[in-house]
């Protein structure tokens, strides 16, 4: 049975078809009808088809509003009366991404020249830094300065694993991130100011967070790992995976004024956990959202994991392989220490007993992150119920276990003070038959006071007001300010 | 040879900019008798992955069969294509003539630093061996 069909001719082929821009054409498929055109008109073949059996990439064709890629190709069968309708896929460029071509340009020489003066970097080491692609995870305290940096410094590939929004209360150490980012995934703030700092750069970048899961995948087009995340669980997982592929992995931490930088680098020296064999148990440390951070510090932390990286991708200098650098910014005084590779290290060591990137779980439980919510509920209550009760004259006792200093930002009323330390020796002012809510500034301090309390033997109901004051401000008294 | 008038230049010129550091692309529409003659534009937005933008521009086959529809329906033609080269000549790469067809005009706007300044326009052999430049005229 014969089938005609129209095909419709783009302007560009029209040329090929005598200027008509509906051709009939005969066909029980997309593919003869096609092949059937190219009969009527020999000249257009070479632009429709690759060769004898393929369209050529940017070449499609449809059938009504269907790309007939989505459908079953060249062998989509036809109606009689179909339309087929040619539609190229238009596409271009400027060519070559930076990084694939090897020689600076003369717009980068000058971009470049301070670098280029110097013997140690030269057009040889500037052209290892185009060609290096370097991963930095965290864009936060740490991630804004090594980022910046080595985007200035013309590192040709740089990318960014962040899950988190930019909040106003990052605004006092990351830099890469301004007032008008408040709110947008951090990677995408990044990028942007990277991109407005150098064009010349490839950024690539993971709105997620680094898990045990993606680690290996992301981490595996990557030359170098720069560290720059604030929790024991990825640190682990970072220097696994980083073991696992032969990457090494520039280290940076801060705590308050203190800060530390290494490099782990499992084949030439030491790895974190020949350092830090198991993290400290939760709550001990507290994180920068617990303890607060000098917001200077992560700048100045950052930066020297920046110079780490370059040295590494240049090659020459000492880099801290093998070493720990530590400072404190408070009494400003730099430390070095020496750090052995651990026989007994379980990932790096003589006899190694962890032979791959585990899983979640591990981790999870391994930093005993899980372990500390399954053991010990507790009992809680949200800052609108504590509001309600208080409404209704229910007699509690509210305890502050704050700092003198956070209690100066924003007071809880009628609140007693004990500081944690205190609690357990004071129990004594506290009434087992009235109810008590401890109460910290986020909700997690409190929960520890409450083990602490239960430990020593506390008979009455302790609650943990859930997000603290920084709850009650949000929910509750509205006026007061979140810090 | 392809008449661009300097109305339509100068808001292809803008496009280039507005897109800077990544790449603009539209559709030219237009008639052609004995030669091509622009009468209006269509910015695309450009379909290039993230993060390749810079030096890559892609309108989809979808986006294509828009433009043709609609070029139909305005009783035009889609004569040509623009793009923007951003700190980068306005001369086709390997890559623009790969992607290529015969006919079509590639204007190309180079856009350096972020103020546009050369603006030429490309043509493909029909025997896809070479980009040669294409004449621009003003209309008058």
């Amino acid at each position: 049975m014969e089938m005609a069909v129209t095909i419709l001719i783009p302007t560009a082929l029209r040329s090929f078809t005598e200027r008509n821009s509906e051709i009939s054409a005969q066909g029980t498929t997309a593919g003869q009808a096609l092949q059937n055109l190219t009969e009527q008109y020999p000249a257009i073949k070479k632009h429709l088809f690759l060769d004898e059996e393929n369209l050529r990439d940017f070449v499609n064709v449809f059938l009504g509003s269907d790309n007939i890629k989505n459908l079953k190709g060249l062998n989509t069968p036809l109606k009689d009366g179909d339309t087929l309708m040619i539609v190229p896929a238009i596409a271009g460029g400027r060519g070559a991404p930076a990084g694939e071509s090897d020689d600076l340009s003369n717009e980068e020489i000058a971009r470049y020249s301070r670098h280029l003066l110097l013997p140690e970097i030269g057009i040889e080491g500037q052209k290892k830094l185009k060609a290096a692609k370097v991963l930095i995870i965290g864009t936060g305290g740490l991630g804004s300065p090594l980022a910046l940096y080595l985007a200035a410094a013309g590192v040709g590939t740089i990318g960014l694993v962040d899950f988190d929004y930019v909040d106003e209360s990052n605004l006092q150490r990351q830099i890469i991130h301004g007032v008008k980012d408040v709110g947008r995934p951090k990677v995408a703030s990044a990028k942007d100011r990277l991109k407005s700092i150098n064009q010349h750069i490839n950024v690539v970048t993971y709105n997620e967070s680094l898990s045990s899961e993606n680690a290996l995948d992301i981490i595996k087009d990557f030359d170098i790992v720069a560290d720059g995340t604030d929790n024991y669980q990825t640190r682990y997982i970072v220097n696994d995976a980083c073991k696992f592929l032969g990457k090494p992995n520039v280290y940076g931490s801060v705590f308050q004024f203190e800060g530390q930088v290494s490099v782990f680098y499992a084949e030439k020296g030491a790895c974190y956990r020949c350092l830090y064999p198991s993290p400290p148990p939760p709550g001990l440390v507290p994180s920068c959202a617990e303890g607060g951070v000098l917001g200077v510090l992560p700048g100045i932390v950052g930066t020297l994991q920046a110079s780490e990286v370059i040295k590494l991708i240049v090659g020459g200098g000492k880099p801290l392989i093998g070493k720990l650098l530590t400072f404190d910014a408070w009494n400003m005084r730099f430390n070095e220490l020496n750090l052995e590779k651990s026989p007994n290290c379980p990932l790096c060591g003589e006899n190694p007993t962890i032979t791959e990137v585990g899983s979640d779980e591990y981790y999870c439980e391994f930093c005993g992150i899980k372990k500390q919510e399954q053991e010990k509920p507790i009992l809680a209550i949200t800052p609108t119920e504590l509001k309600e009760r208080l409404d209704n004259g229910d007699k509690i006792t509210i305890i502050d276990i704050r700092e003198p200093h956070e209690r100066a930002i924003v007071k809880f009323p009628g609140a007693v003070v004990i500081p944690p330390g205190q609690l357990v020796r004071r129990m004594d002012e506290l009434k087992p038959e009235v109810d008590t809510v401890l109460i910290c500034r986020e909700g997690k301090k409190s929960i520890l006071s409450i083990e602490d309390l239960t430990e020593a033997g506390y008979s009455g109901k302790l609650f943990n007001l859930i997000d603290g004051i920084k709850g009650w401000a949000r929910d509750v008294d509205t006026a007061l300010p979140i810090y | 040879m392809i008449y661009i008038s300097e109305e339509i230049k100068n808001l292809i010129k803008a496009e280039g900019e507005k897109a800077y550091p990544n790449e603009c692309c539209g559709v030219i529409y237009g008639n052609y008798d004995d030669c091509k003659k622009a009468v209006s534009i269509e910015p695309i937005i450009n379909a290039s992955e993230d993060g390749e933008q810079y030096h890559r521009f892609l309108i989809t086959p979808e986006n294509m069969l828009k433009a043709e529809l609609k070029a139909r329906e305005q009783k035009l033609d889609i004569i040509g294509f623009y793009h923007s080269h951003p700190d980068h000549p306005a001369a086709p790469s390997e890559y623009d003539k790969e992607h290529a067809l015969p006919f079509y005009s590639y204007v190309i706007v180079s856009v350096i630093k972020g103020r546009a300044e050369d603006f030429t326009s490309w043509e493909l052999s029909d025997d896809r061996e070479n980009f040669n430049s294409e004449e621009i005229e003003n209309e008058k």
